[in-house]
């Protein structure tokens, strides 16, 4: 790569691009020029200039249609016309859709210069910018999402493949999974990432209050509203509300979501001014949401216009390989935050976090670290330290060799899958000869 | 050596007055530097709706008629004392044909005259002089510098002219000795 600027001349004249090449040429710039719009855009196609000059009068497609086609190819490219005098009402509309700067017809050689180094000084600024907001960007996300096993690396690329869309998402998981964690990592790879993620705990709010939360209120709509106070709809505008517990929403307030949804217009409680509004939405639940659609208690239509891409994560005990990863990252939080010099798990400890069924997932996980954190002494966690003991109840551990350990747990397994030997293997994180290894080793049969 | 640079002066400067810029060229360049009178046919570049001439037809005339005599190594450096333009600048001091045979220059806006000031004959020799020599290296290859010293610093005021040396920065030298060895 290059470090000279490159500029692309278009105009459809040749003495004006013979003595424009010429002259950028002298300054040591790396200048190319097209006598046609189709020529120009031709050339971007396979490679893009850092700027671009554009006649606006030229036959066929004109410098502000090609503009437009321009951005389509490259949205950050930086354009400068050269008009004549008698276009000028265009230069300045080419100005309102996004061009640098324009320059009259002769122009004065000394205003040529600093157009020129002032546009190519904003595009690296541009681009230096944009790739400290990308390295921030990717850095949050793989600071607060922990995981390399298959099931979380599958995660990964939907996060990266729906964040660039502004598709509703509904993320499905067990309590603790880190839902809210992908609501937000979603958000932070969108282009909605320089404004605001706005979360709502719908299950924590009564239908009062959550209408209040979500429209916000004008003064003495109810007792107690003395001030006017917008709501999450209106905070969330031009960035990503995100809807937790969605499916503890009233039947009232899931009416007038759907029609927020729908026409993204809104008033306040107590209000008679429309309100305008423009989120995209993550929604979370844990809760079966088509049984309860079965049952009336949740809306249809609401359903789909929310369920439009769904993201399953799955529980701790389906991706026992991220444990051991998962500990070593909160015991590094933990480090830093208790100032402890405590690096890792003893082997025991490590043995009985990977063991655990972790029904609070990685809430848990976290919650059992912090507290085995406070309890510990440096260099590494002891199984002590742990809150919880090894016992034989299901799902806990069980004592006994490592045999015997791996044969109750696989029978287990293969039981909670009714002999699924496909699912059963997904859940274990090995293959399915493995699995036909083991209950082959272990004598498993099963059930008639 | 590589080549003699020949000096056509069109621009009824006297040519004792030349002098300074055919030695500093000979410094600048270590090539062999002649100075001849020349007589280009401006009216043929004459664009009357703006009263300017056309620089890059001056440097087809000097290359039509003068450059299919001598080596071709040669550079051939034209003076004039008319107001030189490019089609889409207001003016230029002068052309070069980048790695080329023939660069022009004019005097017309490096007298002090024209910008309501006193004349001051040795300021404008020495703008002559940083002219020959700057538009002389782009016909070697080199390109414009940052350098606030260096001869090769692009120049859109007669200010800067003036502000600038009549020397090449190291830089810019360097460059030089590898083009003209190519």
């Amino acid at each position: 790569m290059t470090n000279t600027p490159s500029i692309l001349v278009v105009d459809d004249e040749k003495v004006v691009r013979d003595s424009l090449t010429k002259w950028f040429l002298q300054d040591g710039y790396d200048v190319e020029s097209a006598d046609s719009g189709a020529e120009a855009l031709k050339r971007l196609q396979v490679r893009k200039r850092d700027l671009i000059l554009l006649d606006i009068k030229m036959p066929g497609m004109d410098g502000m249609e090609l503009q437009q086609r321009v951005k389509e190819i490259d949205s950050g490219a930086t354009i400068i016309f050269i008009t004549a005098h008698a276009t000028i009402d265009s230069a300045v509309q080419a100005l309102k859709q996004g061009a640098f700067d324009y320059v009259t017809k002769p122009v004065d050689p000394d205003y040529l210069s600093h157009v020129v180094a002032n546009a190519l000084r904003q595009r690296t600024l541009a681009i230096e910018n944009e790739r400290m907001r990308d390295s921030i960007t990717s850095a949050s996300r793989a600071e607060e999402i922990v995981g390399e096993s298959p099931q979380m690396k599958k995660l990964f690329e939907l996060i990266d493949t729906v964040a660039k869309t502004d598709t509703t998402v509904m993320i499905r998981g067990e309590s603790g999974t880190g839902k809210e964690l992908v609501a937000r990592a979603i958000h932070a790879n969108s282009n909605r990432r320089f404004f605001p993620v706005v979360p709502v705990n719908c299950g924590g709010l009564a239908e009062g209050l959550l209408e209040s939360e979500l429209f916000g209120h004008e003064r003495g709509a109810f007792t107690g509203a003395h001030y006017r106070r917008k709501g999450k709809l209106e905070l969330a505008d031009g960035g990503t509300l995100f809807l937790d517990e969605v499916g503890n929403i009233s039947a009232k307030t899931q009416m007038d979501l759907l029609r927020v949804l729908e026409t993204k217009q809104f008033t306040r409680v107590g209000g008679n001014d429309v309100l305008r509004t423009d989120f995209r939405v993550v929604c979370a639940t844990n809760s079966d949401l088509e049984q309860a659609v079965k049952q009336g208690t949740f809306r249809e239509d609401l359903y789909y216009r929310l369920n439009v891409f769904s993201i399953v994560l799955p529980p701790l005990r389906e991706r026992r390989s991220d444990i051991p990863l998962l500990a070593n990252y909160f015991v590094k939080k933990y480090a830093l935050q208790m100032n402890k010099a405590v690096t890792g798990l003893a082997p025991d400890a490590m043995e009985q976090v990977v063991q655990y069924s972790w029904p609070g997932n990685v809430r848990e996980l976290e919650n059992a670290i912090e507290r085995a954190m406070v309890l510990g002494t440096p260099p590494m966690l002891k199984a002590s330290d742990l809150p919880f003991q090894m016992t034989n109840e299901r799902g806990r551990i069980r004592t006994g060799t490592l045999a015997d350990i791996e044969r109750a747990y696989v029978t287990e397994v293969l039981e909670r899958n009714r002999w699924n030997i496909s699912r059963s293997a997904e859940e274990l994180d090995i293959d399915r000869v493995t699995l036909y290894h083991k209950i082959d080793k272990y004598g498993l049969k099963k059930p008639s | 050596m590589s080549g003699t640079i020949h000096v056509l002066n069109g621009s009824g400067v006297d040519t004792g007055a030349l002098g300074a810029t055919v030695r500093r060229l000979h410094e600048v360049f270590h090539a062999a530097v002649e100075l001849h009178p020349f007589q280009p046919d401006l009216t043929r570049v004459f664009d009357p709706s703006r009263s300017q001439y056309h620089s890059s037809g001056v440097l087809k005339q000097m290359l039509d008629d003068l450059s299919a005599h001598g080596n071709p190594a040669d550079k051939l450096i034209g003076l004039v004392d008319v107001d030189l333009f490019i089609p889409v600048l207001t003016f230029v001091y002068g052309e070069a044909q980048l790695k080329g045979r023939c660069a022009v220059v004019s005097t017309f806006r490096l007298r002090n005259e024209l910008y309501g000031l006193p004349p001051n004959e040795r300021i404008f020799r020495d703008r002559i002089e940083k002219e020959c020599v700057h538009e002389v290296g782009h016909t070697y290859g080199l390109v414009h510098c940052r350098d606030t010293e260096c001869v090769m610093r692009s120049s859109t005021y007669v200010e800067e002219i003036d502000l600038k040396g009549s020397l090449m920065c190291p830089a810019c030298d360097e460059k030089r000795r590898g083009l003209m060895s190519d």
